[in-house]
């Protein structure tokens, strides 16, 4: 069987659901929000380098380079943040992030 | 030389990006003190400036640097003025909050400024790659700004809310973009308006759903209802002064990326956003009217109060006209100028060292400061659309054009709402002129004063034809140049 395009989004199209799931049906631990938020900025990857074999044009690879990039810096982030919150709340526990609500 | 001459329309992002620079180094350099914070953040509100200023000395028309990844029209131009005045603004705003609390430090002019870099970006982007660049610059500062005040547990949870809901909304942005990359074959809007023109419906499909991811991404950065929840949350929990600026600057750059998004990529697949934009806009205004009626919190409030302000906007983009375009910029003009007077408002509202959220504790203020309540209750009445304050205009302008393209609908829901929204903002006014008056606040400083001044004078004299003449003229020029 030969493998196409449609294959490659469909993988990615798996992964991105994965990772929005990931997001809303965890109930335990903001890192595993951090681990989703990366599963979707790799599916998205996927996407991007598969359209960019198929269609012979080498921007969707630039464009990967830059979001892997960028998403790094934003992990880097996202752990700073965490690292302050667990300083002030003793805690990362998703259901614990309840201080402000209505 | 030549090369140098050619990034010419980029000089405005340039010195700021090499402003910013400068700034860390002088900040690195020197004793971490309240003192250097405060040389460093008078001397980013005066690059803030320059930067307006090179963008009111370019040439008029529009240029393509970068490979046609960069944009610099009129369009541009307005909204990057804009967003320089909101960000200068809520940096003077921020100076008695953060010396306050200790926080006068020299990384926050200088996360600002980069956010402000972001924003810039974001309404020039012209291709894919330089949207993602842009907003990303501008969130990734932002996360890092809500969670400023890191002793603070509210803070810090604001700052990861937003982090996460943030990150999400990029993710959807960016698969979005994969697709429509995919299905046009190229990251340039004007390759993609091409492609998105030729093709017709239903051959367009893997463009449309991209399309949709996208708009849902966009969506959570100007916080449309049904993707607002973040708001409340981080708004609230932000240090006041990192609030002031979210209501202000990156809701501007965000609703003009929409705009450019829309306007520069989309313009063939006008029937297909319309309908979202739509629906996003009659349930923003409606959410905004109904759920900050029982907010206690004034910062809450004022979240929910922008939530419903973005769906007043979208009303004029639900248009899709050169009309509504531009009753949408003015209406963002006159926002951002109504949300920073409130805010400086808001900040005024200090007892000692402690900052007062609670509606109540407004109670009696015309007793004890009677010119902070009349400019706080204008800026409420011009809030809630009440001729002849410029908020009044600011809603004519956008719900004109919708009438105009036969969006009656959209146009009767919109007054209802702000009519329902109106009791919120008048409840405030209730409460400052007719309850028992509470303790006095600390008396207001020139900052604070300054900008509430400001923001007072304008509501009165946008209507006059000095002041809202120019500006109806210029906003008219930006829409013309989106070709919407």
């Amino acid at each position: 069987m030969d493998i196409g395009l449609g294959h490659y989004l469909t993988v990615a199209a798996c992964l991105f659901t994965l990772g929005i799931f990931g997001i809303f049906l965890n109930r335990k631990n903001v890192i595993v929000i951090l681990m989703s938020v990366e599963l979707m900025l790799l599916a998205v990857n996927i996407n991007l380098v598969a359209f960019s074999y198929f269609l012979n044009d080498l921007t969707g690879q630039v464009f990967a380079l830059f979001i892997l990039t960028v998403a790094a810096a934003e992990a880097a982030i996202g752990l700073a943040i965490i690292v302050v919150y667990y300083r002030n709340r003793g805690s990362i526990d998703v259901d614990d992030i309840n201080m402000m609500k209505g | 030389m030549q090369i140098l001459l050619s990034y010419a329309p980029a000089y405005p992002e340039m010195l700021l990006a090499v402003g910013a620079m400068v700034l860390l180094m002088i900040g690195a350099f020197s004793d971490d003190n309240a003192h250097t914070g405060a040389f460093v953040s008078w001397l980013a509100v005066a690059l803030m400036l320059a930067a307006g200023g090179l963008i009111l000395m370019q040439p008029e028309g529009t240029q393509h640097p970068f490979e046609q990844a960069f944009v610099v029209d009129q369009f541009a131009r307005f909204m990057k003025l804009l967003i320089l005045g909101g960000s200068a603004v809520a940096m003077i705003l921020s100076f008695d909050f953060l010396r306050n609390k200790g926080l006068l430090k020299f990384e926050y002019p200088i996360l600002l400024m980069l956010a402000t870099i972001g924003m810039m970006m974001m309404v020039s982007a012209n291709d894919l790659i330089s949207l993602y660049l842009g907003l990303e610059l501008q969130s990734l500062s932002l996360y890092v700004l809500a969670s400023f005040q890191r002793e603070n547990v509210r803070s810090s949870e604001a700052g990861l809310k937003y982090f996460v809901l943030g990150a999400l909304s990029s993710g959807m942005l960016l698969y979005g973009a994969s697709l429509v990359y995919g299905f046009a074959g190229t990251t340039g809007f004007s390759e993609i308006a091409n492609v998105a023109k030729a093709q017709s419906g239903a051959a367009n499909i893997g463009l449309i759903v991209g399309l949709v991811f996208m708009l849902v991404g966009l969506a959570f950065k100007i916080s449309a209802v049904p993707f607002h929840m973040w708001t409340p949350d981080v708004y609230q929990g932000a240090p006041t002064p990192v609030t002031a600026l979210f209501a202000a600057a990156p809701k501007l750059a965000a609703m003009g990326l929409l705009m450019r998004v829309l306007g520069g990529a989309f313009p063939g697949l006008e029937q297909q956003w319309q309908q979202v934009i739509w629906f996003i806009a009659i349930a923003s205004m409606l959410l905004g009217a109904f759920a900050a009626i029982g907010q206690t919190n004034i910062k809450r409030l004022m979240a929910y109060s922008s939530i419903g302000h973005v769906g007043f906007a979208l009303v004029g983009l639900a248009a899709g006209t050169q009309e509504g375009a531009q009753g949408v910029l003015v209406y963002l003009l006159i926002y951002l100028v109504m949300t920073l007077g409130t805010f400086a408002c808001i900040l005024a509202m200090r007892r000692g060292d402690e900052m007062i959220e609670d509606i109540d504790q407004l109670a009696g203020l015309a007793q004890n400061n009677l010119m902070m309540a009349f400019i706080l209750g204008m800026l409420m009445f011009s809030l809630a659309g009440i001729p002849p304050l410029a908020g009044f205009w600011a809603k004519v302008y956008v719900f004109w054009p919708a009438v105009q393209a036969g969006l009656y609908p959209l146009a009767v829901i919109g007054v209802i709402a702000s009519v329902i929204g109106a009791y919120y903002y008048l409840r405030i006014v209730k409460i400052m002129f007719f309850d028992e008056p509470r303790e006095k606040f600390v008396p207001i400083s020139a900052n604070l004063g300054f900008v509430m001044g400001a923001a007072l004078i304008f509501i009165f004299a946008f209507a006059l034809p000095q002041l809202g003449g120019p500006i109806i003229d210029a906003a008219s020029a930006a829409a013309k140049s989106l070709r919407l």
